[in-house]
């Protein structure tokens, strides 16, 4: 039994931006993965819920007219990373959602409700960063896209107007962001399944037609700081480089500059940056070698 | 012909409506009209309750009624699941009260709310305005033996609940032997919760002024006994019931909410309430294993032997006594069993501290014994340069040990012909030497590791197992047993031993009554210390044969046969000189019902006092993968070994040993329940911050047997509940140890403990540390 004060189910995203608009106190839910636990917890007890789960308009996953990837902001993670267009072109995000839990909870957890929570170790957010993503809000004065790095604000806080009625709408991966791109996500538990990241890194690489150069790497972390992150340094010393075994090192221990970890009685700030080193040198290995390239 | 019952993989009897949902647990029985109890726990670690101000929470829609810890009777009470002593030296320590004024863990139950839904309780506990006087407190039990540290119970000084010690020869003479090598260590196991998937909890309703709870528990006749003390009211006014129970591994050996739930019901005039713990709760509020540490010295002769050994070992108890020091004690008396030298020196301290109480979980004190024990043997073959195997053959319990005190002997060297079927099995010679030539970041090793364990409590407390049969119209005997089912799979144990001892066609013809009820079930002391097959084994024998008399009398009746010439197989009674046919036992009970000039109902039941005890072995052989950079083990393969006597349902057996090494796995390698050391406060008593051990962190898991007939049981059989569990840890941390030399003291060997061990012995580099 939930602490529930009242549940306005929306018929429509304009439906939902109406209730938005008269219960701006209320919270939204989609799967309820995560704020059914913090009602039962107590946090959010008491509280007006809006749910947007029967909106089927938000799910599934398309090109659209530009050759972007659209991730209907309630597509559940089992079906992105069953999804072809996924699997064709960024499998990376569907290995990566893949390891979010336990099969049920990705049978009814979505993409925007792990972006929208605005914690830094959704296991989606750190390869959204690294594909540079757009996030499309959807309010009373229409369609608003932003970069997934300014969607973050800070732990638990990204930036959906609610007094303009805003919900998230869609993910969007603009063809530049994918085309020709590798990559891996490593998760980082303390054990293998029902698991929080204790750190997440996910890389991805496009190298040059011969193979034999990094045209563009790009690395992002999750908990490697409050909200997730890119590292600029480590992709600077990639980006033009050949794949080498001194040059992953050099880039590996080179995250080390712009990360920032922190202690917590859920791992030490040391272990992290051990760690993050480690699994960036793993991580880009095997987007090299996914993406056909030999390191020499 | 014979049938042979026992020894048969026969599916459970209760296996189908388990997977079909059907099986009614405490839940399911629940009173529509049942009235929610919620508990306020106190948020400090150590404290006196100064005031509670309930007005807000009583005025919420749907609160009955608050009561709080100045409400409570002054009657203190034990919680230990140990069967009752007549010697009051020998009883548990009644140190709890329904509700604390003072606060001994964060957690304590100060007051509870008692409503009519479950989100007006939850409203009302939130509501409830706590002040308290803050006193120091203490998380570790030899800080808390600190002359100036803070006590917990003014009847224990130095917060020492109970010191033991046992003294073998003359350890100090016997160091000073020339040549003898010292291995010394200190090693530690954590403060780790049961996590059956069922949580604790129990409803209590009045009926002609009796009180009658039913509840999710192991020990349905202690319950009614700790009830009835806490209450102030006679034993036999209480009345438990134990439905079906998702799992209890020990924490449900213990009385739990019951008593606090009667008296609810005591204060709404009887009306029915409840009690259902969370997982948060049952984490914190419930039972712990205890963290023990251990400090261990060994003096070994060049030739290997062992010439003397000291063990001191302090065992956590946290805020109550619950169990005690029985755990502690058994854990230190393991040591010179296990590896028997004619000098030993070992204490044991048992220490209460700001922490949640302990009590019994499944190994009762030699899961970490074991740890700590393997674990230095392991060291001792290191330093001896010697293959552990080897060592341990060498120096292991021999053939023909005798404990005078228990009465146990070793009959068949069953820790030598486990070692030889486990390295057998798991090809241990050819892979040790294989793993020893790894390098590199990933590197593989295999370990092994020993037990043994007792079973049942005889001689330290009562023994004696009840049970009643009844011959049924159909020919079926209906059974009831003292002895509980809680997920274990007893109830086809005992159908099996109930149908080989009375000649039924089949087990299934044995209607066990898994319910018990302490107004009508025979006493039984309940789940533990791997008791209820042995123990039943006597009882069911027992009463198998009186009830067989009086069939067999009444079939002379019928057949105008002796008795001694008539015996029942197969469901039917037959002669035994030409093995004719006489009747079905069908016809016979019948005939014995409805016979118009002499109608009976056959029945018999009986108690058996037993007073034998029995050794349990076996070992754990573990191969791991470590991953030094990411820190990490894993296990790849894993096998247990086991000497239980004689197997009454084999696959059964294999899946309690399949459930006691994948406890084992998580104990070694990811368990532990955390605490903020500044505040005292639980930092992760939820399934997900605490890390049990998933189906992906496990391998296969295997068992095997040999089964060596136990002489002093019915059925040959001995003690499997909670041996699988002692000896997964030490194995894995042994095969840990060969696969990177390092070799870890303290578990859970997490990825935590191997970035710390890796670090200090130069395998992993940190220059990043000093730089960032």
């Amino acid at each position: 039994m939930y602490d529930m004060k009242a549940l306005y189910e929306a018929q429509s995203v304009r439906d939902a931006i109406r209730l938005r608009l008269e219960h701006p106190e209320a919270q939204i839910i989609a799967g309820g993965s995560d704020v059914l636990v913090q009602m039962r917890e107590g946090r959010r007890a008491g509280k007006e819920l809006i749910s947007i789960y029967m909106l089927d308009e938000l799910r599934g996953v398309s090109l659209d007219e530009e050759d972007s990837i659209r991730i209907g902001s309630l597509t559940s993670f089992s079906h992105i990373t069953r999804d072809p267009i996924i699997q064709q072109y960024i499998n990376v995000l569907g290995e990566a959602v893949d390891q979010v839990g336990s099969p049920q909870i990705r049978n009814i957890g979505t993409i925007g409700g792990n972006t929208c929570n605005g914690v830094t170790s959704a296991d989606s957010a750190s390869t959204l960063f690294a594909l540079d993503a757009i996030v499309e809000l959807t309010g009373q004065n229409g369609v608003r896209r932003l970069p997934i790095r300014d969607f973050y604000i800070k732990a638990g806080q990204v930036d959906i107007r609610a007094g303009e009625g805003e919900i998230q709408t869609a993910i969007l991966i603009p063809k530049e962001s994918y085309e020709n791109c590798f990559g891996k996500y490593i998760k980082y538990g303390m054990r293998n399944a029902m698991e929080i990241a204790s750190l997440g890194c996910s890389v991805n690489v496009r190298l040059s037609p011969d193979r034999k150069y990094i045209r563009r790497c790009r690395i992002a972390y999750g908990v490697a700081g409050p909200v997730p992150m890119r590292v600029p340094t480590a992709e600077a010393a990639a980006n033009g480089a050949r794949p080498t075994r001194g040059m992953i090192d050099e880039f590996a221990e080179a995250v080390l500059l712009d990360i920032k970890p922190r202690d917590s009685w859920r791992a030490s700030k040391a272990f992290r940056q051990h760690i993050a080193v480690e699994m960036a040198r793993r991580a880009l290995t095997e987007a090299i070698e996914r993406a056909g390239g030999v390191i020499e | 012909m014979t049938v042979s019952i026992v020894g048969t993989s026969e599916p459970r009897v209760d296996g189908y409506d388990k997977a079909a949902g059907r099986t009614k647990y405490y839940e399911d029985r629940m009173p529509a009209e049942a009235l929610f109890v919620k508990l306020k726990h106190a948020e400090k670690a150590h404290a006196i309750v100064r005031s509670i101000d309930t007005a807000e929470a009583e005025a919420i829609d749907g609160v009955v009624k608050v009561l709080t810890c100045f409400d409570v009777p002054e009657l203190p009470f034990p919680t230990a699941g140990h069967p009752w002593s007549m010697d009051p030296g020998h009883q548990d320590v009644a140190d709890r009260l329904l509700l604390n004024r003072h606060v001994r863990y964060w957690g304590d139950e100060v007051a509870l709310v008692i409503a009519e839904n479950e989100v007006a309780a939850s409203q009302g506990v939130r509501a409830l305005k706590v002040e308290y006087e803050e006193l120091p407190f203490v998380l570790d039990a030899q800080k808390a033996m600190e002359p100036d540290a803070p006590r917990l119970h003014e009847r224990f000084p130095n917060n020492i609940l109970k010191h033991s010690d046992i003294r073998i020869g003359d350890y100090k003479t016997a160091i000073r032997e020339p040549g003898l090598v010292k291995v010394e260590g200190w090693y530690e196991t954590p403060t780790v919760q049961h996590a059956h998937i069922e949580n604790h909890g129990c409803f209590a309703y009045m009926e002609n002024g009796r009180i009658t709870v039913v509840s999710s528990t192991q020990i349905p006749h202690i319950v009614r006994r700790v009830v009835g003390q806490a209450l102030g009211r006679p034993w036999a006014d209480i009345q438990i019931i134990k439905p079906y129970v998702g799992g209890g591994f020990g924490n449900k050996q213990d009385v739990l909410y019951e008593p606090l739930c009667a008296w609810c019901c005591t204060q709404v005039g009887g009306r029915p309430v409840r009690v259902d713990c969370s997982r948060e709760e049952t984490f914190v509020s419930n039972r712990v294993r205890h963290a023990i540490r251990f400090h261990i010295v060994t003096w070994l002769r060049p030739d290997a032997t062992i010439a003397a050994r000291k063990v001191e070992l302090w065992s956590n108890q946290g805020a109550y006594a619950s169990h005690g020091h029985s755990i502690a004690a058994k854990a230190l008396g393991s040591f010179p069993q296990h590896y028997p030298c004619q000098h030993f020196e070992g204490d044991a301290w048992t220490v209460f501290t700001n922490r949640p109480a302990a009590g019994a979980m499944r190994g009762y004190g030699m899961p970490q014994a074991s740890f700590a024990d393997e674990s230095n043997i392991d060291d001792c073959a290191r330093v001896m340069g010697m293959e552990p195997m080897e060592f341990r053959r060498l120096n292991i319990m021999p053939q023909g040990f005798h404990d005078s005190f228990s009465g146990n002997t070793n009959y068949y060297d069953s820790f030598r012909q486990c070692m030889d079927r486990g390295a057998a099995l798991i090809d241990y010679a050819r892979k040790r030497e294989e793993y020893s030539h790894d390098s590199g970041p990933i590197r593989r090793g295999i370990g092994l590791a020993t037990f043994w364990y007792n079973t049942a409590v005889y001689p330290i407390s009562l023994e004696t197992s009840s049970n009643r049969m009844l011959l049924n119209l159909d020919g079926t005997v209906t059974l009831q047993c003292g002895e509980t089912e809680i997920g274990q799979g007893a109830d086809t144990a005992y159908a099996q031993m109930t149908a080989e001892a009375l000649g039924l066609a089949s087990y299934r013809d044995v209607r066990v009554v898994s319910c018990q009820d302490t107004d009508i079930t025979p006493t039984g002391l309940g789940a533990y210390a791997s008791r209820q097959t042995y123990v039943a084994g006597f009882s069911i024998r027992q009463t198998a044969g009186l009830l067989k008399e009086k069939i067999l009398k009444y079939a002379q009746e019928l057949t105008r046969q002796s008795p001694d010439c008539m015996d029942i197989v197969a469901g039917n009674i037959v002669r035994r000189g030409d093995g004719a046919l006489l009747m079905s036992l069908k016809e016979l009970a019948m005939t014995a019902q409805y016979n118009p000039v002499h109608s009976e109902h056959l029945t018999a039941e009986s108690t058996y006092t037993i007073r034998n005890n029995a050794y349990s072995f076996g070992c754990s052989f573990a191969e791991v993968e470590v991953d030094i950079p990411m820190c990490k083990a894993q296990v790849k393969r894993i096998i247990n070994v086991h000497d239980c006597g004689r197997l009454i349902n084999p696959a059964l057996a294999e899946a309690q040993v399949h459930g006691g090494q994948s406890m084992g796995i998580g104990f070694g390698l990811s368990e532990q329940l955390l605490f903020d050391e500044k505040t005292g406060k639980p930092l992760n008593n939820n399934l997900l911050d605490y890390k049990l051990s998933t189906f992906l962190d496990h391998p296969r898991l295997e068992a095997d047997f040999i089964q060596n007939p136990e002489p002093s049981s019915p059925y040959g059989t001995k003690a499997l509940g909670e041996p699988p569990t002692c000896s997964p840890a030490p194995a894995i941390r042994n095969a840990i140890l060969q696969a990177t030399g390092v070799a870890v003291n303290h578990i859970p060997i997490n990825p935590h403990t191997l970035f710390a061990a890796f670090t200090e012995a130069g395998l992993i580099r940190d220059p990043w540390r000093e730089e960032v």
